[in-house]
């Protein structure tokens, strides 16, 4: 087995992350909003693995399953959100669908 | 019967009760009847009570009743309690029987009027505090009573509500009274902090105890509650609401301010007479007051037109003539007098009514005139009263109180000369404006067809008071002085030397003044009236024709001396300097939010970015930290 070293895994973390960042600031459509959410999410859990694998610890690849677990519950909602604005507002532009702004 | 004692106020209250909740549904037929029964029943209770109270006058002179406790804290306790002796034995009788009466006269008055539920209940209402004020044992009651009877004196001056000047006249009384009302309110503070409680009986058998004559502490007592007695009573210096008042329908004036409320001033120093007399100034002050206004207001009420305005400043001046006995000690004579002027003051003010009605609500009695034929009910009802408020002698009522009362001025050790004499003029003042009032309203030339009426019904309140005010005199006719005897029982005697000498001369003075009024007023209005019109057009007849008209311009007084400098300072302080740091607080906190609102876009992607900077943010701190 090829000794990754850590810093290498955290890096590649951290640039998930980043894509993921990038992408929910930049894109506008909602759905692509959550995509990327969910990619930041995966940065998270595999900067998790990676701890976990480093000090030889289960703990990293159970707090992974824990998070794929609140993905999954958060992509249901986000989605079920998703559709009720597009049923109502006939739009997945998240700048559209401002309404609460004040005046 | 003694047990009964609190249906009497309970009546008329259960009537406004009534009336008020059931005003969306009753006819005006139907709350008349209620407003007039409850009256009538309270009024057969209270007559029952009367009898009762005389039959047993040998045994026991008081009744008592406890109703419960209203307030009980530590320190403080106060009962609904009534309390009956001689002196609101007369007040109840006089306040139900003469209510009552009213009640009659206005269910046919005013029924044709569309706010006939609002009055009865009013009126029932004002029943009901004028007998809790008379019958209550202690003075948180009586202060209950007095303010209820306050406020329905405002609410039925303003009955009229849709022309503003009566909402004026109504908030007038309301306000003036209310300073008097303050006097009070602090002088029961006063006598609580002295005593530690406000039973009258208690606190009087306390002052009798541990006050001494013309000590500071009677003085300030005496003076508060005698606040309190002016402003209600309209008299010096706080009688200029009394005139206005008239803007109120007639058998409010007749019994609100002529025969019932404004005499509470009368009652209230009469309870608590023991105050007053350890405050002998105060009792001076009392009877000077009392003869000033009567002669002031009996100037006034020899210029004005409008004859409710002359019934007005009459009783303005009967009233002190109230006062004059009170202050000279002459406490049963003060309250014969109160007794004698709610039957013809009531039946001046009730006569007035159904001529004004009758004339198209004209009140100007220049424009009247000739109404002996068209209304001779009227007329010799009229007459009646106004022989009995001139105080004709031997035939009438008033002379019986008016001369009791002169007399008693006449013997009083300090100054009774100079009060004597006041009354006099007064009595003198009071025969002349009285017949111009009759000569000007019912003879001469008809200047208005009187509209005919059925006033038959009108006409049985105005019989029985008529009568009543010629024979109630009688009860005190010498050698029984049966009124005096009956309030010996609850009042002091005056102890004076006897002068029979003076018993007969005194009278036939005060006679002659009287027939000399009489006179005058044949000879300026009737047989010379243009020697009248010279002088009222000569420089110093108009001076005092406008002085005496605008009630000797006390308005004006009050208005450039309190009114206007206090308009002046609210007018600076508009913006109220206090509270401008407080609105600056407040401006500022929305200025903030103002900033803090920018930033709710609603545009998800910024919140993010925001978020992100944020966290960022956060993080470096720690780490650098």
């Amino acid at each position: 087995m090829i000794n990754i070293p850590m810093e290498h895994a955290l890096i590649v973390a951290i640039l998930l992350f980043i894509i993921g960042l990038a992408g929910a600031l930049m894109r506008r459509n909602l759905v692509y909003i959550l995509l990327s959410v969910e990619i930041m999410l995966n940065a998270a859990g595999f900067a998790f693995v990676v701890a976990g694998a480093r000090w030889m610890q289960p703990d990293g690849q159970v707090m992974f399953i824990f998070i794929l677990t609140m993905a999954a519950a958060e992509v249901s909602v986000g989605l079920a959100l998703i559709l009720r604005i597009y049923h109502n507002l006939k739009t997945m532009d998240a700048d559209d669908v401002s309404k609460i702004k004040p005046n | 019967m003694q047990n009964l004692l609190w249906t009497i106020p309970f009546l008329p209250l259960a009537g406004f009760l009534i009336l008020s909740i059931g005003s969306k549904w009753l006819s005006p037929k139907a709350s008349s009847t209620i407003g007039v029964s409850t009256v009538a029943i309270s009024t057969l209770v209270s007559i029952l009570v009367a009898i009762e109270f005389i039959s047993g006058i040998g045994t026991s002179h008081i009744f008592k009743q406890e109703l419960g406790t209203w307030i009980d804290v530590p320190g403080f306790s106060s009962n609904f309690g009534f309390y009956l002796d001689s002196l609101s034995m007369v007040f109840v009788f006089i306040v139900s029987f003469v209510g009552f009466l009213i009640h009659l006269y206005s269910a046919f008055f005013m029924k044709d009027d569309e706010g006939i539920v609002r009055y009865f209940a009013w009126m029932n209402l004002f029943m009901a505090s004028m007998l809790i004020l008379v019958m209550a044992d202690n003075l948180l009651m009586l202060y209950l009573g007095w303010e209820g009877v306050g406020l329905c004196s405002y609410l039925l001056i303003g009955y009229w509500y849709k022309d503003p000047k009566n909402g004026y006249a109504g908030r007038k009384a309301f306000i003036v009274t209310r300073i008097g009302d303050t006097a009070m309110a602090i002088g029961l503070f006063f006598l609580f902090r002295s005593f530690g409680t406000l039973n009258i009986n208690e606190i009087l058998h306390y002052v009798s105890l541990e006050w001494i004559s013309g000590s500071p502490d009677a003085k300030i007592a005496a003076l508060l509650l005698l606040g309190g007695a002016v402003g209600k009573s309209a008299q010096l210096p706080l009688q200029t609401w009394l005139p206005d008042a008239m803007a109120g329908p007639s058998p409010v004036s007749a019994l609100i301010h002529a025969a019932t409320m404004v005499t509470a001033g009368v009652y209230l120093i009469a309870r608590t007479n023991l105050i007053f007399s350890m405050a002998p100034n105060v009792m001076l002050l009392v009877a000077a007051f009392g003869a000033i206004i009567l002669v002031l207001a009996g100037f006034s009420a020899l210029v004005q037109s409008d004859i409710k305005r002359v019934l007005a400043y009459s009783t303005i001046s009967q009233i002190g003539y109230m006062f004059l006995a009170l202050g000279v000690g002459a406490w049963s004579a003060g309250i014969f007098h109160f007794f004698v002027h709610a039957f013809f003051k009531a039946l001046l003010f009730l006569a007035a009514g159904v001529v004004i009605i009758r004339l198209k609500e004209e009140h100007d009695m220049f424009k009247m005139g000739g109404l002996r034929k068209k209304m001779p009910l009227v007329f010799y009802t009229f007459i009646a009263g106004a022989a009995s408020l001139s105080a004709l002698p031997l035939v009438t009522a008033g002379f019986f109180s008016k001369d009791k009362i002169l007399m008693d001025a006449f013997l009083s050790p300090d100054s009774g000369i100079v009060l004597w004499i006041a009354g006099l003029v007064g009595a003198g003042l009071t025969a002349l404006y009285t017949t111009r009032m009759i000569i000007l309203t019912f003879f001469g030339d008809m200047k208005i067809e009187p509209e005919k009426i059925s006033s038959k019904a009108l006409n049985i309140p105005l019989v029985i008071l008529a009568v009543l005010s010629i024979v109630a005199g009688y009860i005190e006719m010498a050698p029984l002085h049966l009124f005096s005897k009956f309030m010996a029982f609850s009042l002091p005697e005056l102890n004076q030397p006897e002068g029979a000498a003076l018993g007969f001369i005194l009278p036939v003075i005060s006679g002659l003044v009287v027939f000399t009024g009489i006179f005058l007023a044949w000879y300026f209005y009737q047989k010379r009236p243009e020697v009248t019109y010279n002088i009222k057009k000569s420089a110093i007849g108009s001076f005092l024709y406008n002085l005496w008209f605008n009630g000797w311009a006390f308005d004006e007084f009050y208005d450039k001396v309190f009114v206007q400098p206090y308009i002046f300072l609210a007018r600076i302080n508009k913006n109220d300097f206090i509270d401008l740091f407080y609105t600056e607080i407040s401006n500022l906190m929305i200025r903030l939010n103002d900033w803090a609102l920018l930033t709710q876009t609603g545009r998800l992607r910024w919140y993010l970015a925001l978020i992100t900077v944020g966290v960022i943010f956060g993080i470096t701190i720690i780490i650098f930290l």
